[in-house]
C-alpha cells in the first residue's frame, strides 16, 4: 500500500527523504509512510500533511521540526499540519525501509495474523538480524519505543527489537 | 463554545490521562525491567491519545486556552474520569486488575466512537483502537498468568480484582454531556456496551481460574467530579511543576 505517497511533490521528496526517525535514524521519514502529502503552494510556500505511527510517539515533534529545519535550507517555508485518519499501519513502511530497519538491527514486522502468533502464542517467526535463525523468542511485548517488542535469539544470543505490526 | 461537546471529550480523556499518570509511576518501579517498559509504553499511548483529545477540546473551548491547561490546571472536582483509574498502584495485581477492567471497556468504547459522526473524535478513536488493543492483550495475559499461576498469585489476583469490581459499573452511567452527545450521533451510548462487557470480563476471570465477584451496590461519582481521596495525591504530582513554577514550559 503506497497510498501514503500520492501528494508528495516530486521536487520536495528528495529533500524530505533526508529527515529520518530521531529513534531510528536509518530509517527516512519517507520510507516510514509518515509525511501523507507535501505539496508546494505559493512559490515557496510548503503545506505538509505527517500522521503519528502512535499516538504518543515523542518523535513526532522532532521530525516536525527536522522537516522545518530542511525546508526552510532549501529555501521553503513549511506549514506542517498532524493528522490522524486515515491512521498509520506498518503496511506504509516500504520494501526500502524495511531493509534499513533490517539491517539496523531491527526485525522488519510480520503480517498481522503471523505477527499474532508470534506475540501471543509464542511461535518462533521472526529472524534474529544477527545471524538469521529463526529460533528466537519474545522477551517483551514492549520495548524500548512505543513501535517496538524486544526479542532474543536462541542461537547467537543476540538481543535484538521487533518493528511490532501495526494495522 | 459547545459546552456539551466539550465536556464530553473531557470525560473521554481525563480516563486516559489518569491512568496514563498511574502507569507513569511505575516508571522505575517496575517489578522487572519488562514490566517496567510495558507499563510505561501504556501510559505513553494513553498521554498521545490525550494530547488529541485536549488538542481538541482546547480548539472547541476557543478562548485561549490550551492543551496543557487542560491537563494541568484543573482542580480536583473538574477531573471527570471514573473512580477505577484513579486508584492506585497497591501491587503488581492491583495495576494488572486494574488495567484490564479499564482496557476491555475502552476497547469497546473506542470500537463504538469509531462511528461517531464526529470526524475527529472518529479518527481519534481509529489511532486509538490499534494501541488498546495491544494494552488489552497484555493484561489480559496477565490476567490469566496471576489466575493460574502459584496460589500466592492467585490470591493477590482475586483480592485485586474482588477490590476494584465495585467502580465496574459507574463505566456504564451516563452523564448529560453523555446523554446530548449520543443524541447527536457524536456520543456512544456506554449503557448498551455494559452486558457484552461482563460477558468478557466474565469468560477471561472464569478461563483464568479466578471468581467472579458478585455485588449489587456499587461506588460512583467520578463522571461528575467526586472522587475517592487518591486523587488529590495524583494531581498533586501531576500538576507540581506548574503549579509551583507558573507558565513554565519546556
Amino acid at each position: 500500500m503506497q497510498s501514503n505517497l500520492q501528494h508528495i511533490d516530486p521536487i520536495l521528496y528528495p529533500i524530505l527523504e533526508q529527515v529520518s526517525d530521531p529513534e531510528i535514524p536509518v530509517l527516512s521519514i519517507m520510507d516510514m509512510g509518515v509525511v501523507r502529502s507535501a505539496t508546494i503552494s505559493d512559490k515557496k510556500e510548503v503545506k505538509l500533511q505527517i500522521t503519528p505511527t502512535y499516538s504518543g510517539c515523542p518523535a513526532m515533534d522532532v521530525i516536525g521540526d527536522d522537516i522545518k529545519t530542511i525546508l526552510n535550507k532549501a529555501g521553503y517555508n513549511a506549514h506542517i499540519e498532524l493528522v490522524l485518519a486515515p491512521a498509520w499501519t506498518t503496511d506504509w513502511i516500504t520494501p526500502k525501509g524495511r531493509k534499513a530497519l533490517e539491517t539496523y538491527g531491527i526485525a522488519a514486522p510480520l503480517e498481522a495474523n503471523a505477527d499474532k502468533e508470534v506475540l501471543l502464542n509464542g511461535k518462533r517467526m521472526v529472524k534474529c538480524t544477527n545471524c538469521k535463525s529463526q529460533n528466537t523468542r519474545l522477551v517483551s511485548q514492549f520495548g524500548s519505543t512505543a513501535c517496538k517488542a524486544q526479542f532474543q535469539c536462541n542461537d547467537c544470543l543476540e538481543p535484538f527489537d521487533y518493528f511490532k505490526c501495526l494495522k | 463554545m459547545k459546552e456539551n461537546l466539550y465536556n464530553y471529550i473531557l470525560g473521554i480523556a481525563d480516563n486516559s490521562l489518569i491512568l496514563g499518570q498511574r502507569m507513569g509511576e511505575l516508571t522505575g518501579h517496575g517489578p522487572s525491567l519488562e514490566i517496567d517498559i510495558a507499563c510505561t509504553n501504556i501510559s505513553l499511548d494513553l498521554f498521545g491519545q490525550v494530547r488529541s483529545y485536549y488538542q481538541y477540546a482546547a480548539k472547541i473551548a476557543g478562548d485561549g486556552r490550551t492543551e496543557d491547561d487542560i491537563a494541568m490546571l484543573r482542580k480536583e472536582r473538574d477531573y471527570l474520569n471514573v473512580l477505577l483509574v484513579e486508584q492506585p498502584n497497591t501491587d503488581f495485581a492491583y495495576t494488572i486488575a486494574r488495567q484490564y477492567l479499564f482496557d476491555v471497556y475502552h476497547a469497546m468504547f473506542l470500537t463504538a466512537l469509531q462511528s461517531s459522526h464526529d470526524i475527529t473524535l472518529s479518527a481519534i478513536a481509529t489511532k486509538s483502537i490499534k494501541e488498546v488493543s495491544y494494552h488489552q492483550r497484555f493484561s489480559s495475559d496477565w490476567i490469566k498468568r496471576l489466575g493460574d499461576g502459584t496460589n500466592e498469585s492467585k490470591l493477590k489476583i482475586q483480592n485485586a480484582v474482588n477490590t476494584l469490581w465495585t467502580y465496574t459499573d459507574e463505566l456504564f452511567h451516563q452523564t448529560e454531556a453523555d446523554k446530548a452527545m449520543v443524541t447527536e450521533h457524536i456520543g456512544v451510548d456506554v449503557t448498551q456496551l455494559k452486558k457484552a462487557y461482563y460477558q468478557k470480563v466474565t469468560s477471561l476471570l472464569t478461563e483464568a481460574a479466578l471468581e467472579v465477584p458478585k455485588l449489587k451496590w456499587f461506588q460512583k461519582g467520578g463522571k461528575s467530579g467526586i472522587h475517592t481521596e487518591h486523587l488529590g495525591y495524583l494531581l498533586s504530582d501531576l500538576q507540581y511543576m506548574q503549579r509551583t513554577y507558573p507558565n513554565m514550559e519546556w
